[in-house]
């Protein structure tokens, strides 16, 4: 049951061949055993599911039923849960009962869709590794001495381990495509505004993007017709029109010009992978599509401006974790003064303490135009780069990650180079661009993805054109030993 | 040594919109604390301002009624700090490209002459929650209600020069922003407060002094005794050889004191950058053109026609213009009263003025309405009764005995005019004064004016009051010229 995918199960649904009780029972049996040795649930829903599950059968029965209702789905721990504890993966919020849904929580809910547990993921979604959560590393389920990538670590784990059809991530950075190339599993990063931000706890308000992490590209097109729109509790999300995500994947590509920008497979790229987007690449080409290098001249110039934008928003995004409201709060605190600086001392983890802190220096006066002005200006030079690149071509294409998973712990004490293995990832959410990373094979036993950047508001193209290639292989079928 | 006193003003008023500037939860005042402060309010995880749309139409407002440019695009910023009562850490505010740009008010200054101040600027931000020390121990409570409802701040160039100065400006935009109905002007309940920026020079010196900046003023008295307190305090200092520290003073009406808040070296970094939440403030020409035609008549605008249209004086027209409402109340009596105007500005000015200050009421609760203050002005007129039994059926009314015509009826004020009744209390007051009758006879021509109020006031009294003056007058010197 749990080998299908997400459009196999609303099908099985459909035709009653299975109870949405059934389901996610099922998974929540799974959820229960691997979440011991996975670590990528922080909580997992088992009552609710239920509820919901039920619920949802008795819609299936009258009719009432979207092509998601009753499929058990699991949301990244930073999407505020009415009722369910919302924490971040931060000891920040470890007391924090969200008292409200997220938009795309209610969307989920509205279509019926169980929530069957809410991921892992690294602090306030701060790492590329999910080593930072306040609840533990997450295994990478292809070999649990590694990583499973991040932030959305808990959530690719999870789909790759098949504890539930499909996951919610987020993506600031790449948050969303890492972790699902670590993982071997589809992660789709929509057009920054495609998701309504609203209820998704900010991190850097400019480039967080809500999207589907699932087995296939079906399956993300499925998900994206519940949760894209425009929300007018998000003054920042597009009013633009949403497609069907699932009408255009058989569409031939024939034709399709796809860009491959020089500085994506330079002298940081590890020649095995490099060798598997290569072979990925002719894969399209027998499919159709035509390539051609282009240039994206200021890639390099992407980590420093990401690095800077990204922490300036989240230190003051963070600032409303105070100990006043809700939250850690400190014991005993003598004045104000030091109910601040304790409560936040105690409840932030290293990481994010290290993000406020860049953030709060770039923004000071007297730095501000040296360092935040700057960024913003390179990040103008980055979307211009951008458009035109996708003025020539349909499609960019690439590695998702620098490399595959790497040993837990190898890179904790090197933030520079963890910052540095964002470098194919953060252009794409600096430029506010959709991209996705599908699997394209395996090196050592442990995934690889490959990276696709449409222009804006053409998810529907880059479903389209991952959807083919999965058609066309099997990198996307493979389970992990232990988890068939 | 002669000094030279330079003020410049921020205000902050309190937009009158029913919800807030970044979330739908109500703005009344006085709720219980906490009840209108929604999960956008209170900052939880996750949430996202959404501007009102209302508050960016009254900024626009205010900015066509002092002339001032309002730009195609403006930004919301966010201003960082940390305090109990700012629950996201940091207010939203504009800092680079607020609404409205450059404009001036003019004001006029106690010898009749008028000032231009300038508007360096006008922005929109949210206000934050309320404090609360009393009543929690060694605690701080906090009150949310206020946090997010929308402010408009003025800020205006260092323009002023005395402390009478930036009162008289700081009715003016109170007025225009009644006026414009885009703030309830309330100062009690704090949607109209000041921040004061003081500083002293020597007379003839072109460079400023050192400014402090008085926090937080929500009444026209202590903003003129603050800036003065302020200003004996810095000549104090200055001429004891002393320097003034850049820094925030709070006014204490109590003591009459100001008294240091912070100084400069413990002054925030607000580290402002534009909000990421928020899209910019797009206005186009065609907008801007329909607020405009919607704007009212304004204060200096109403004040010129009361003065073409009703022949009222300069100072007349100003008392009723001051306040929309006054000269509503007086439109309304004018048109009452047929075109009493002269009469209608004197009772509103004079009696109900007196009689409403008095009682501490605005003329929104004057018992005495237009309608009934015109219909007795109208009985005036037509010689039903006179001036001097007005006061009495004012009063009347005031005391909520009804309307004019009812109170004269019951109370039997209607002025006396038949020549017959007339020409005897004439008669007989002539008869019972011989002795004044002598001498007023025996009084040269010029001086008799003098005497006949003698009998003018014996008449009076005989007929309570309700003799027609005029008739008792022409009368009485018939008679005793005989």
């Amino acid at each position: 049951m749990h080998q299908s995918t997400l459009a196999q199960l609303s099908t099985a649904l459909e035709s009653n061949q299975i109870s949405s009780e059934e389901l996610t029972r099922h998974y929540l049996e799974r959820c229960k055993q691997f979440n011991k040795s996975l670590n990528c649930f922080i909580t997992i829903n088992e009552e609710s599911a239920l509820t919901q599950a039920k619920l949802a059968d008795i819609q299936r029965k009258t009719g009432d039923a979207t092509p998601l209702t009753g499929i058990p789905i699991a949301q990244k721990d930073i999407f505020c849960t009415n009722g369910v504890k919302t924490s971040c993966g931060s000891k920040m919020l470890d007391n924090f009962i969200a008292p409200y849904d997220a938009t795309l929580v209610r969307k989920m809910n509205l279509a019926g869709i169980v929530n069957i547990g809410k991921t892992n993921m690294d602090e306030f979604a701060m790492g590329s590794s999910n080593e930072t959560s306040f609840y533990g590393a997450v295994k990478n389920p292809w070999n649990k001495e590694t990583v499973p990538g991040g932030s959305s670590g808990g959530s690719a784990c999870v789909v790759a381990a098949r504890l539930s059809p499909a996951a919610t991530g987020t993506d600031t950075g790449g948050s969303i495509r890492q972790p699902a190339s670590l993982c071997g599993i589809t992660g789709l990063k929509p057009t920054y505004g495609r998701v309504s931000r609203y209820g998704m706890i900010a991190f850097a308000s400019s480039l967080d993007q809500g999207g589907p992490m699932t087995q296939t590209a079906e399956d993300a097109g499925l998900i994206m017709n519940v949760i894209a729109g425009f929300d007018e509790r998000d003054s920042t999300s597009a009013e633009h029109p949403v497609d069907d995500y699932t009408a255009r994947l058989n569409d031939s590509i024939e034709g399709i010009k796809i860009g491959l920008p020089k500085q994506y497979f330079s002298e940081g790229l590890d020649s095995n992978i490099a060798e598997l987007i290569q072979e990925g690449i002719k894969e399209l080409e027998k499919l159709g599509a035509t390539c051609k290098e282009i240039e994206l001249p200021n890639t390099e110039l992407s980590i420093p401006a990401y690095y800077v934008v990204a922490p300036a928003e989240c230190s003051s995004n963070l600032s409303r974790f105070d100990g006043v409201r809700f939250g850690h709060s400190c014991e005993n605190p003598r004045d104000l003064s030091d109910l601040y600086c304790r409560s936040r001392s105690e409840g932030f983890g290293k990481e994010v303490k290290r993000r406020i802190m860049i953030g709060t220096y770039v923004l000071s006066s007297g730095y501000y135009d040296a360092y935040y002005l700057k960024a913003q200006r390179i990040r103008h030079l980055i979307r211009l780069d951008f458009q035109k690149a996708l003025a020539d071509v349909d499609v960019i294409a690439g590695p998702t990650a620098t490399g595959t998973a790497f040993k837990l712990n190898e890179m904790m004490g090197d933030p520079v180079s963890m910052y540095r293995s964002d470098l194919y990832t953060v252009s794409a959410n600096l430029a506010g661009l959709p991209a996705i990373s599908i699997p394209a094979g395996f090196v050592n036993n442990l995934p690889v993805g490959m990276q696709l950047i449409g222009n804006y508001f053409e998810e529907s193209r880059l479903l389209n054109i991952a959807h083919r290639f999965q058609q066309a292989t099997d990198h996307h079928k493979a389970i992990p030993e232990g988890f068939e | 040594m002669d000094w030279e006193t330079v003020i410049g003003l921020e205000i902050h008023t309190q937009l009158a919109t029913k919800s807030k500037i970044f979330s739908g939860a109500a703005t009344t005042y006085g709720a219980e604390p906490n009840t209108q402060a929604c999960e956008v309010d209170l900052g939880l995880p996750g949430v996202l301002p959404v501007l009102n749309e209302q508050a960016v139409l009254m900024a626009i407002k205010f900015g066509l009624a002092i002339g001032a440019e309002i730009p195609k695009r403006s930004i919301f910023s966010r201003k960082n700090y940390f305090y109990p009562d700012l629950p996201k850490g940091y207010q939203i505010s504009q800092f680079e490209l607020p609404i409205v740009n450059s404009g001036h008010i003019e004001i006029q200054l106690a010898d009749g002459t008028t000032k231009e101040v300038g508007i360096t600027r006008a922005h929109l931000e949210e206000d934050a929650g309320k404090s609360m020390h009393e009543g929690f121990g060694d605690q701080t409570g906090i009150d949310l209600n206020r946090a997010g409802t929308p402010l408009l701040e003025i800020v205006s160039e260092p323009d002023m020069r005395s402390a009478k100065e930036a009162v008289a400006y700081m009715k003016k935009v109170h007025s225009i922003v009644c006026y414009l109905e885009i703030c309830d002007g309330n100062m009690q309940e704090g949607s109209f407060r000041c921040d004061a920026n003081v500083s002293i020079r020597p007379k003839g010196e072109e460079a400023f002094g050192t400014r402090t900046e008085l926090k937080n003023i929500n009444s026209f008295r202590y903003v003129e005794q603050a800036i003065n307190i302020e200003i004996e305090r810095q000549v104090d200092i200055l001429e004891d050889g002393g320097k003034i520290e850049q820094e925030t003073r709070l006014y204490d009406p109590n003591r009459n004191e100001t008294r240091s808040m912070r100084s400069k070296e413990e002054a925030n970094d607000y580290r402002y950058f534009p909000d990421p939440d928020l899209l910019p403030i797009q206005i186009d020409v065609e907008l801007i053109e329909k607020v405009r035609n919607q704007l009212p008549e304004l204060p200096n605008a109403k004040k010129q026609r009361f003065i073409d249209e009703f022949n009222l004086s300069d100072y007349d027209s100003g008392v009723l213009t001051a306040q929309k409402e006054i000269a509503d109340y007086f439109e309304d009596c004018v048109v009452i009263t047929e075109g009493e105007a002269k009469l209608s500005a004197n009772w509103i000015n004079g009696e109900l003025s007196a009689s409403l200050n008095k009682e501490n009421k605005d003329i929104t609760e004057s018992p005495v309405t237009p309608k009934m203050l015109g219909s007795m002005i109208k009985l005036i007129n037509d010689d039903t009764i006179s001036g001097k039994i007005a006061k009495q059926v004012f009063e009347a009314m005031w005391n909520g005995e009804g309307s004019a015509d009812s109170i004269v009826e019951r109370k039997n004020l209607k002025q006396v005019t038949d020549r017959g009744v007339i020409e005897k209390l004439v008669d007989d007051v002539i008869a019972n004064n011989p002795i004044q009758v002598t001498q007023y006879k025996a009084t040269p021509e010029e001086k008799k004016e003098k005497l006949i109020g003698y009998f003018v006031g014996q008449i009076m009294k005989k007929s309570q009051g309700k003799a027609n003056p005029k008739k008792v007058n022409e009368l009485l010197i018939e008679k005793l010229d005989t």
